[in-house]
């Protein structure tokens, strides 16, 4: 067992893990984290996506033990006083979901896409989701989501938003 | 008392999701989320071999590892006398394998569970499963259908003397629907014979397969991922002898099906036998490995078409003869996925005689069973491929020949050459809109500049004008196809106190919108706010009758169920109302949630009135104290979805790269109750449709092991893999329910793939290719116009076929993960 020490969507816990194992499990298991999934065992599904210091990352390809001292979000973690980030907003009235199952994964990705590039055109973001499979959807609606989202986010319209408003991967 | 604002037009609303507000933020209910106090894990030892002897299994290591509560054989569970249940006995002499949920003494397909392993933790379990030791004698795996059924072919159930499951005949002339298609073929001018193969599909729902079975109370309560919470709890108790009243099963969030959640799976069975055993809560997960692997597949046909036609493109017969894989089982409803196709071949045109005749074979793979659109997809994609290839032959433009065949709108309701009676559609409104979105005359114009230039890139137009058979089922036509149930649907409504409605109902909804599309249609049935209903759903115990979610059934069966229990509500409130307002109830109409006296601004809401029934201080004599109401649905056919699906495809003849640059679709769908969720259905039915076109393929080596056993090797495409679409409908209400609803689950699905493969084709055809097997992966393409090229120098006059090669990103035609 190793101790680490994590803050995980604003709370700090500190744990002994198992070397072996992996970030999604320890977030589902030891921290009841349920709202990241598993949705494949050769990360190839991106479900599991969350954000490690601000930067998404597929939690079945990071062992627990190595997020010790860092900063986790989980889908769990971005509201903000009671206030969707404006992705999640934009995959609601897009209609980006159907089983919801890769959603959470989807949304942590597309934050991250958009912190590398805040006016993507659509294949940008086509691309920036290839490691995120969607069963559902067909992805259109996924994409017209983060483009409404970019737009959304972008500085003008949110100086107009209240600013308690969780930005994004920036 | 809620506010009662009136409630009107919710019914074509594009409103936003209900469900989305949990599934956003992470709030979710997935089975595997699920913890109990005491909960025990189990994971599944599975067979690495296709068919082989088990002639040891050692459990001793396991056993003696930290946290391992116990390894379990069929025997050690007595699940060796179990067989799962099959519920569709095509024909009187079926030949149905007896289907232990863990192989007693032989294995048949790579993946069957061989034995259990029970531990405190998921990780303990996971590596007691490497600990035990199994030993095989291998035999021969069973692999192809045709050398299945040739004589001194091994057989994968000895015991059966065959690998034919069943042959299933439906002939026009013998059932009176038409003529005899061999007169018709002996008759023709054109004769048009072509094999296509469907090739093996996974279902690839996003969530993994998950059962927690917690045998501590005095019901047992089972929670799965399934699509079928109701047939799964009768098919527990007929098939384990658990007493029917004393199982719950619960479908919590349920991450996708696609038919690939339609059924009573071995795990499931095997997780319930432990949980007694062990007398604790019992929880198994499966890996997607083991998803791609060991839960059902889908499609895999050989499709033998023969059409007979005049040279003026009318269509005179139609033949069809398949092979379908059963693989080793028979699942729950295996052996009619084909059957479904039955009654689709002939799709809609205008077929005077018709033939179908398939063979179920078994093979040592993964058993098959319903994947979206079961039956249909095949059917369709056949008659399509077939549409143009009989154009070909006759140098036809492709859409003109199928207008001159397909029943025109004025020509319903019309009875179909299969049987079937389409009650509407309108296929020259869809075709037309669809020709105008996509510009069909400007692309083919484009299309003849590159043929002309010679362009290395080539442009192919492909079509796909389909219909399909939705809202399974009438319970008279499952009982005349001898399906073991019939196919009606439940719903019931309560009247709160407070005038907010629960709106309980019999299908299980795993991604499809049904908490919105419900509250749609019953606020606007009851005239109360959209916000004020509330839909429950996929638990036995709050939702005691139901037959599930599947088949494009949930809308035009359980939707309608929930319309006439709301009528039910209706009258009952008008009663009430009548006797509060001291009238007639002759004298009251209802409009927006409000009883009015007729002339007169006098009225009760029903909010109102639901209250006044609840105090039931002064009520009409003789009556209950409950608006409460509800309906049992059969519908009396099935509904009749159509469209005209258009794709551009640019091939690339130096590669064999395809790219859809354009795809059109017209769906007609009946009346939409949320034109939101419709398009969404359609897109990502799209998705699939169009995965089975270019990247998907279920692959087996030549010793039976599946290759395409991770979600590497399966390519489910990304959205990089992915055109945009542009949908667009026509409405044409269906007469067979109140709503005028058809469905739309599987629309897309259907449609798309022969619109693909048309369009690879047709880009390449000029150069002498006839055929490309799906998936048209750019190494099939690129055979294909390669060996058209070398048979156009060396003779001709000889076209050719491509070979069988590989999926996306394969080298090796013969190799891994093709």
């Amino acid at each position: 067992m190793t101790r680490i020490s994590v803050m995980v969507d604003g709370v700090s816990y500190v744990d002994d893990v198992e070397p072996r194992t992996l970030l999604v499990h320890y977030l589902r298991e030891r921290l009841g984290k349920t709202g990241t999934v598993v949705g494949c065992d050769t990360s190839n599904c991106g479900a599991c996506t969350v954000h490690l210091d601000g930067r998404s990352v597929k939690s079945c390809s990071v062992f627990a033990v190595q997020v010790d001292g860092s900063e986790i979000t989980t889908i769990e973690g971005l509201i903000r006083d009671g206030n969707l980030h404006p992705m999640q907003q934009a995959f609601h009235d897009n209609h980006a979901l159907q089983c919801g199952y890769c959603t959470p994964g989807m949304i942590m990705q597309a934050i991250d896409l958009l912190g590398d590039d805040p006016n993507p055109d659509e294949q940008t973001v086509r691309e920036g989701l290839e490691g995120n499979l969607c069963r559902c959807t067909g992805y259109q609606n996924i994409v017209r989501a983060v483009l409404d989202a970019a737009e959304k986010m972008k500085p003008a319209v949110r100086a107009q938003q209240p600013s308690t408003v969780a930005g994004g991967g920036n | 008392m809620t506010a009662t604002q009136p409630v009107t037009g919710e019914l074509g609303k594009a409103r936003r999701r209900k469900e989305d507000a949990r599934l956003i933020t992470g709030r979710t209910r997935w089975t595997d989320n699920i913890t109990l106090p005491g909960m025990l894990h189990m994971a599944v030892v599975r067979s690495p071999l296709a068919h082989a002897k088990i002639t040891a299994i050692n459990t001793d290591a396991a056993r003696e590892l930290p946290g391992v509560l116990g390894v379990f054989t069929a025997t050690d569970l007595g699940a060796d006398s179990i067989s799962l249940p099959c519920a569709w006995q095509i024909t009187p002499d079926m030949k149905s394998p007896k289907a232990p949920p863990l192989a007693v003494d032989t294995v048949h397909f790579a993946g069957e569970g061989v034995a259990v392993v029970v531990a405190r933790d998921a990780a303990s379990a996971a590596d007691a499963v490497s600990a035990v030791e199994v030993d095989y004698d291998e035999l021969p795996p069973v692999l192809d259908m045709e050398a299945a059924l040739a004589d001194g072919a091994t057989l994968v159930h000895p015991d059966l003397g065959t690998n034919r499951n069943a042959l299933w005949v439906f002939d026009s002339a013998e059932a009176g629907s038409g003529g005899d298609v061999e007169q018709a073929i002996r008759d023709a001018e054109v004769v048009v014979k072509r094999r296509f193969h469907q090739q093996r599909l996974i279902p690839a729902f996003m969530e993994p397969r998950s059962v927690v079975v917690d045998p501590t109370g005095e019901q047992l309560t089972m929670w799965s991922a399934t699509q079928v919470p109701h047939i799964l709890k009768t098919m527990a108790s007929l098939t384990l002898g658990v007493p029917e009243h004393k199982v719950r099963v619960i479908a919590p969030d349920v991450g996708g099906g696609f038919g690939g959640k339609l059924q009573v799976t071995p795990e499931e069975t095997v997780t319930l036998l432990v949980a007694r055993r062990m007398g604790k809560p019992v929880k198994w997960t499966e890996t997607r490995s083991e998803s791609l692997l060991a839960a059902h597949h889908g499609r895999d046909q050989i499709q033998d078409l023969t059409v007979a036609a005049r040279r003026d493109g009318t269509v005179t017969g139609l033949k069809v003869e398949l092979l379908a894989d059963m693989g080793a089982y028979l699942r729950l409803v295996t052996p009619g996925i084909p059957i479904l196709g039955a009654f689709m071949f002939n799709s809609i045109y205008k077929f005077p005689a018709y033939r179908f005749a398939c063979t179920n074979v078994f093979t040592t793979k993964t058993p098959t069973d319903a994947y979206r659109g079961a039956g249909r997809p095949e059917a369709t994609f056949a008659i399509e491929r077939m549409m143009d290839e009989l154009a070909v032959e006759l140098g036809m433009e492709p859409l003109e020949l199928r207008q001159r065949n397909w029943i025109t709108h004025e020509e319903f309701p019309f009875a179909t050459v299969a049987g079937l009676t389409y009650d509407s559609g309108n296929y020259e409104a869809a075709t037309a809109k669809a020709k105008e979105l996509f510009d069909y005359g400007g692309l083919r114009a484009e299309q003849r500049r590159r043929r002309e230039a010679g362009d290395p890139v080539q442009l192919g137009i492909g079509i796909s004008t389909y219909t399909e058979m939705c809202g399974l089922a009438p319970s008279r036509v499952l009982g005349a196809l001898s399906y073991g149930a019939g196919g009606w649907e439940h719903a019931s409504i309560r009247m709160l106190a407070t005038g907010t409605v629960e709106v309980v109902t019999g299908v299980s909804p795993h991604g499809q919108g049904h908490e919105t599309a419900w509250s749609q249609i019953i606020a606007d049935k009851l005239g109360v706010p959209f916000e004020d209903v509330e839909v429950l759903h996929g638990d036995t115990q709050l939702s005691p009758k139901g037959m599930d979610t599947y088949g494009s059934r949930s809308l035009a069966v359980g939707g309608i169920a929930a319309v006439r229990a709301a009528d039910k509500v209706i009258e009952k409130a008008r009663k009430v109302a009548a006797h509060m307002l001291e009238c007639s109830e002759a004298d009251l109409e209802f409009a927006q949630g409000k009883f009015t006296i007729k002339g007169t601004d006098r009225g009760k809401t029903i909010q109102e009135v639901a209250f006044t029934t609840f105090a039931a201080h002064d009520l009409p004599e003789g009556m209950e104290p409950s608006l409460d109401s509800e309906a049992t649905f059969d519908p009396e056919n099935f509904s009749f979805p159509h469209g005209t699906h258009l794709c551009a495809a640019e091939v690339d003849t130096e590669t064999g790269w395809v790219t859809i640059t354009r795809y059109v679709c017209v769906d007609d769908v009946g009346t939409v109750v949320n034109p939101l969720i419709v398009e969404g259905q359609i897109q990502g039915g799209l998705a699939q449709g169009i995965a089975q076109a270019l990247f998907e393929e279920a692959t087996y080596d030549e010793g039976g092991t599946l290759t395409t056993g991770t979600l590497a090797d399966y390519l489910v495409p990304s959205a990089a893999d992915l055109p945009h679409f542009t949908t667009d409908r026509t409405e044409t209400p269906a007469t067979t329910n109140p709503l005028g609803v058809k469905g739309v689950g599987e629309a897309g699905t259907i449609a798309s793939t022969p619109a693909v493969v048309n369009a690879v084709l047709d880009a390449v055809r000029h150069l002498g290719v006839t055929d490309i097997d799906m998936p048209c992966s750019p190494q099939r393409v690129w055979r294909a116009v390669q060996s058209a090229r070398g048979a156009a120098k060396s003779t001709s006059d000889h076209t050719t076929e491509a070979a069988a090669g590989g999926g996306l990103g394969s080298i090796d035609a013969q190799g891994g993960a093709r």
